[in-house]
């Protein structure tokens, strides 16, 4: 799907075509007040060199890219190798539409169908979708199925998944008849596991958990997805951070029954939150259930292998308000960029960035707990993030420490709960150099 | 020609109902199965789900669409047909009998005397087809 431009003496001839002698008159339906009768103000057309030089100097506004980072919390920093935008970039590629005709587009369809398959690999699931918008609009639609699945209507969500999340959640499930409940997170050790496998019981559909949670620590999914069966529910595991699944047992070895995740990690670039791409898997079991769209493999007259949409009467167009979701549309570039990062670091290389996450950021705990006046108030095992708990405000902390010293230092936990006051949640990944990480401790010390 | 057996009552949506006692089993006609083609899984409810007549307890889903099946009698689920989850092709191969999809206990067993007979529902489906 390419966009083709046409040429003055072209648009005459399309417009005579169709009997009209200005493409003007394509809008006569629309009554002559509602239209705007004037060309639109936009500025006048620039040199390229005084296009670079504008945004440039935008570019340098941004004070905050320059720092270094440590902010994570649903958005991570990782290196993008420089084949991923080559790639994405080719024209052949270049859509963020899902292709309908196989018999033009099995190339976009092989990597859809490249992209599912890593997503199973890496989950541990037998099927996973063609996408979905991001991690949270995923994990509403796994909730959304869970319902579906079980016809029961009580889902417990732990309170440590990331407040964002659950917020989009609450927007989907406040009028579809679910009732959403929270299990509190345990003061000392971060973790809500215990809490939701109290509260689950056989009136529950499913039990939603984030692991690595908002602050970091890691769930124990196994006995989760024990006591979800115990009562007939679903284990659904949310994941903000995807380059976890390159270290930690996979959610399906654990027996999760749908996984979600953010798959922004996976080579595709911070850009103020977005775009970004939905990762959805289950087992197979489900598959009439799963919102969104899915690519299959077939084979032809001939016998030859190709791709296709598959299992289309879940979706809207064939299924009305009866269908599985009301998405039917994937993130087509950004899955192919995650498939093109997956597939060029490889099972090693995954691995060894998810080592180099979990290493460094050992480091700087290790380090941070050390210090005067600081500690982290979690006990349970974390990935990449950690809460830290600070002597002050820790607004006022971490402005201080990106006006004085450059360095964005994580996020205020007070933003989002409003009792932790000098709490923050730090990030570190492979992009962190060990001279970042040991400016934060001493600019840390020098408060 | 479709296979319309004598001892059964019919609905103007295509199904068909066999009275024992006050249980009705339900499933789709030969004529429905033939215009669906080639049945691909079938969304069954839950054992103990109960239903107006008219409502909708389930879908077929063929190669060429999905479907919604309606109760023609009020009454509440006692089994489903669980090897349809597994052998869909039942509702073409075998309509009437391995095919069959619940058995309900009826409300108000009076419900079936509004459906229609076979040579009733003969008819409708050849009007419907002209």
């Amino acid at each position: 799907m390419r966009y083709i431009p046409n040429s003055p003496e072209e648009r005459v001839e399309m417009l005579e075509a169709i009997g009209l002698t200005s493409a003007e008159q394509l809008f006569d339906s629309i009554p002559e007040a509602l239209r705007l009768q004037r060309p639109l103000e936009t500025p006048a057309a620039l040199s390229e060199i005084e296009l670079l030089d504008k945004f440039e100097r935008l570019g340098q506004q941004n004070a905050a890219a320059r720092r270094a980072s440590f902010l994570g919390a649903g958005a991570y920093s990782h290196y993008i190798p420089t084949i991923v935008d080559h790639i994405i970039s080719r024209s052949e590629f270049f859509t963020a539409y899902t292709p309908y005709q196989p018999e033009i587009s099995q190339g976009t369809l092989q990597v859809i169908f490249e992209f599912q398959t890593l997503v199973c690999q890496l989950t541990g699931m037998d099927l996973a979708n063609a996408s979905m918008y991001d991690g949270s609009t995923a994990l509403a639609e796994a909730v959304l199925m869970a319902e579906r699945v079980t016809r029961r209507s009580k889902v417990i969500s732990s309170a440590a998944v990331h407040p964002q999340y659950l917020e989009v959640v609450k927007t989907y499930v406040q009028h579809a008849g679910i009732d959403l409940e929270l299990a509190d997170f345990d003061q000392k050790t971060g973790l809500a596991g215990a809490a939701l496998a109290e509260a689950v019981d056989d009136q529950t559909a499913a039990i939603v958990v984030q692991s690595p949670n908002f602050f970091g620590c890691v769930e124990d999914l196994s006995a989760l997805a024990d006591a979800a069966h115990a009562k007939g529910a679903l284990l659904v595991v949310a994941i903000t951070e995807a380059m976890s699944l390159g270290l930690l047992k996979s959610p399906g070895a654990c027996g999760a029954d749908i996984v979600v995740a953010e798959g922004q990690s996976f080579g595709v670039p911070l850009s103020f939150g977005g775009p970004y791409v939905g990762l959805f898997a289950t087992r197979d079991k489900y598959a009439r259930q799963i919102p969104g769209r899915l690519v299959g493999e077939a084979y032809d007259k001939k016998g030859r292998r190709g791709f296709v949409l598959t299992l289309a009467t879940r979706e809207q167009h064939i299924r009305r308000e009866k269908a599985t979701s009301n998405i039917c549309t994937n993130e087509g570039l950004i899955a192919l960029a995650a498939t093109v990062y997956l597939e060029t670091m490889g099972r090693r290389g995954i691995q060894e960035a998810a080592h180099q996450c979990l290493q460094k950021a050992a480091y700087a705990a290790r380090r941070i707990a050390k210090l005067d006046g600081f500690s982290l108030p979690f006990a349970a095992p974390y990935f990449n993030e950690f809460v830290v708990r600070g002597p002050l405000n820790s607004v006022e902390l971490l402005s201080r420490l990106a006006k004085d010293n450059a360095i964005e230092a994580g996020i205020a936990l007070s933003r989002f709960m409003p009792d932790r006051d000098n709490d923050f949640l730090v990030c570190v990944t492979e992009t962190n150099t060990r001279e970042q990480i040991d400016a934060l401790v001493s600019a840390l010390s020098e408060l | 020609m479709a296979n319309v057996p004598e001892d059964l009552h019919y609905s103007k949506d295509h199904e068909w109902v066999r009275v024992e006692g006050d249980q009705a089993i339900i499933g789709i006609t030969d004529y429905a199965q033939n215009s669906l083609g080639d049945v691909v899984y079938v969304e069954l409810p839950k054992t103990g789900e109960e239903f107006a007549a008219n409502e909708p307890f389930g879908s077929v889903e063929s190669v060429k669409a999905v479907s919604e099946v309606f109760t023609p009698v009020a009454g509440a689920v006692v089994t489903i047909n669980e090897s349809l989850a597994d052998e869909p092709e039942k509702v073409n191969s075998d309509p009437y009998g391995e095919g069959w999809m619940i058995r309900l206990r009826m409300a108000n067993p009076g419900d079936v005397d509004s459906l229609l007979t076979a040579a009733e529902y003969e008819d409708f489906t050849k009007a419907e087809s002209e």
